[in-house]
């Protein structure tokens, strides 16, 4: 109970949100809140109020998975690395071949986002593989 | 004189019937938080009570502390019925380390000052990372389903 309590204020801005499906759950001295977001902004600012109770996420005490919610209609996504080209690859994973690059701020295909972390895309060149969801923004 | 007797009368039972009435259910909530206190698997029950009607809220772990939980309610003095609200938790789901460490290998892989172990579900960060940086890594591993994460990274 006192985990809960100590993440009350998060839990709390959670549901004032609008997270669906949220369930937070305490198991063997860790708190675990999944859920999805409506928005980006709505996630980072949960990360935000996570990181103000938690300074650096050192604690350990705390899994935060809150996925945004992206509409299926959406066709194009944007590379949003730091600045580099994204490695397209072959397969799901860094042990997968690169087969093209996407430009940095890029808008590619997106084909389907059946696995979380790797989506596949194809860029204009109909080079098809997958990139690593992160650096990747639906557009609108 | 008759009148105002009886009167007098009626207004005692009436009061004496509101304030009876008020202290039971709360009578009755310490009742039944007394009766689930009892019991270590319905830790999570949240107890209300109004006009002898009891309603239990919250999240158990599985249907026979749920059933157990109104059966304990509705053995208790004074409880007029059960409102039976509490929900079921599925317990937390841990990756496989052999997936997870393909999974967390994946997410650091742009974060070369930062090394990451994957044991028994708990992924550990050590090494440096860029202060403005780590909220993202953070992210991006909490969607893993791992069990722990043990981040001992110091930021720069």
């Amino acid at each position: 109970m006192a985990l809960q309590d100590k993440y009350k204020q998060l839990t709390d801005a959670a549901s004032a949100a609008g997270i669906s499906d949220l369930i937070v759950r305490e198991q063997d001295g860790i708190l675990y809140i999944d859920g999805t977001a409506p928005s980006g902004a709505i996630k980072d600012q949960l990360w935000d109020i996570y990181n103000s109770i938690d300074p650096n996420f050192s604690s350990g005490d705390l899994i935060l998975n809150v996925n945004v919610s992206i509409d299926a209609s959406v066709t194009k996504v944007k590379v949003v690395t730091e600045n580099s080209n994204l490695n397209i690859r072959k397969g799901p994973g860094t042990d997968q071949p690169i087969v093209g690059k996407a430009a940095h701020g890029e808008v590619i295909t997106l084909v389907n986002r059946s696995n979380e972390q790797w989506w596949l895309v194809r860029t204009k060149d109909n080079e098809e593989g997958y990139c690593y969801a992160q650096y990747l923004s639906p557009e609108a | 004189m008759k009148i105002i007797k009886s009167l007098a009368l009626m207004a005692l039972i009436t009061s004496t019937f509101f304030i009876g009435c008020k202290p039971k259910d709360a009578d009755i909530k310490i009742a039944v938080e007394k009766s689930i206190s009892a019991l270590p698997n319905l830790t999570g029950t949240t107890v209300d009570v109004k006009d002898g009607i009891v309603t239990l809220t919250g999240q158990l772990k599985d249907d026979n502390a749920k059933g157990l939980a109104e059966t304990t309610t509705k053995a208790v003095k004074g409880v007029k019925s059960v409102v039976n609200n509490l929900s079921i938790t599925t317990p937390v789901l841990v990756a496989v380390d052999d997936l997870l460490t393909k999974a967390v290998n994946d997410a650091v892989k742009d974060y070369p000052t930062v090394v990451a172990n994957v044991k028994d579900g708990i992924i550990s960060l050590t090494g440096k990372i860029k202060k403005e940086a780590l909220p993202k890594l953070m992210m991006a591993i909490s969607a893993l389903k791992p069990k722990k994460i043990n981040n001992q990274l110091t930021t720069n």
